[in-house]
């Protein structure tokens, strides 16, 4: 999916926990996650932290966006 | 011994009935071979005999299904036949979807052998390749020569019960059907075989053919995102309580889009996880954490981004082929696009 609207033009940040299966399919900008049941957070945490952990995640999310990439890039921390 | 009753089908142009002019030509038949019967004949050999030829135009066939198929196994009934061979079709869309549907229809009506051949672009072969053996044929009737001998040969086989074998060996495009055998070798020590070939830079036989997957060119970066609209997508399987859009849990064949229209956050009273690929849990309990819209409310409030699109796009991710993956893609960066949307984060569990 996110190959097929990135070819609209529209850039599109993979946030995705099994990094491996989003590089093979050839995503171009890779942002890896916390765990498959809980990508986004950690619940662990607490729902204070775990939010922080969210936003924490998204905004690399947006500033992979803002990213010139010449070829598939996972945005490691 | 009497010869095994071949019926053969044929389309317009093959028949020698004319062309494109011709193709509304409803189903007809004829005692004997013609045109392209006799190399079919000849291949068989002297123990088979083609009884009857039955046409139809390509249009008809294409915008009658129905009737061409009833009309067609009418036709066929009284000659009662031990062998159908349709076309081959090679490169001809219609009437490779012709062929196939003829095909498994009398194969399905009398309980006998059916075959067809066809080149491996024609839509005909991802439509009846698990129901039906297709020979591999060349793009055009000058292929013709070749590919008798193999729909005769497999033909033969299928009459007198022998083993069928792979694809490659008996010619016929591979039907995606798995076929569980014993090896003398183990597989760890095959593997170590293809390992060292490798290795070695020798040549070595894959025993499973990778996909291949195409590369987009990355799109251009977001230069202000205090401009941008943000849209969400996700593979997560997150969708309304009561997922009213009825999406799988596993294998979609479809996906969902969902309005969050004055919503803070994700409320789990609202929305449910039915992906059938891992534990949902955590996101039944926070949906948030598989669509973030709590922050990126925030964000939006803050300005951070421009604009947050007030719905997001869900599908489940497990088991989806990659087909119907890139038909969503397709279909949702359509809408986001109708929609102003100019950056999007996927999200995947």
């Amino acid at each position: 999916m996110v190959k097929e609207i990135e070819r609209y033009g529209l850039p599109v940040v993979h946030m995705c926990t099994i990094v491996p299966i989003s590089l093979t399919i050839g995503a171009n900008r890779i942002l890896p996650t916390v765990a498959i049941p809980y990508p986004l957070g950690d619940p662990h945490l607490g729902e204070e932290k775990s939010k922080n952990l969210r936003r924490h995640l998204v905004e690399r999310g947006l500033d992979a966006l803002q990213t010139e990439v010449s070829g598939q890039t996972v945005f490691e921390e | 011994m009497s010869k095994i009753k071949v019926v053969h089908y044929l389309n317009q142009f093959f028949a020698q009935i004319g062309g494109e002019e011709m193709a509304d030509i409803e189903p007809e038949i004829r005692e004997g071979l013609i045109g392209p019967g006799l190399a079919l004949q000849q291949a068989l050999g002297a123990d088979y005999e083609i009884v009857a030829t039955v046409i139809c135009g390509d249009n008809y066939f294409g915008s009658n299904l129905e009737e061409a198929q009833s009309r067609i196994l009418e036709l066929i009934k009284p000659y009662s036949p031990q062998l159908f061979i349709a076309g081959p079709a090679f490169n001809a869309g219609r009437y490779g979807v012709a062929c196939g549907t003829i095909a498994a229809a009398v194969e399905k009506e009398f309980g006998i052998p059916a075959l067809t051949g066809m080149y491996v672009e024609n839509p005909g072969v991802e439509m009846f390749k698990k129901d039906l053996y297709i020979i591999e044929t060349a793009n055009s009737a000058a292929g013709m020569r070749k590919a008798m001998p193999k729909i005769a040969n497999l033909a033969q086989k299928l009459i007198k019960g022998d083993e069928i074998l792979p694809p490659a060996v008996d010619g016929y495009h591979e039907r995606g059907i798995r076929v569980n055998y014993f090896h003398d070798q183990r597989g760890s020590a095959r593997a170590v075989d293809m390992l060292l070939q490798k290795v070695k830079g020798e040549e070595y036989q894959t025993e499973y053919p990778m996909p291949y997957f195409d590369r987009v060119p990355p799109a251009t970066p977001i230069a202000d995102m205090s401009k941008a609209k943000v849209a969400i997508v996700s593979s997560g399987g997150i969708v309304p309580v009561g997922n009213p859009d009825r999406i799988e849990s596993s294998s979609a064949t479809k996906f969902g889009k969902y309005d969050v229209t004055g919503m803070d956050r994700m409320s789990k009273d609202d929305f449910i996880s039915i992906h059938g690929g891992y534990d949902t849990a955590y996101i039944l309990e926070d949906p948030n954490l598989a669509i973030p819209l709590d922050v990126l409310r925030e964000m939006e409030k803050e300005g951070r981004i421009g604009e947050l699109a007030n719905y997001f796009y869900s599908t489940t991710g497990t088991g989806t082929s990659v087909g119907n993956a890139e038909v969503f893609g397709t279909e949702i960066g359509k809408q986001l696009l109708a929609d102003g949307v100019t950056a999007v984060i996927l999200t995947s569990t």
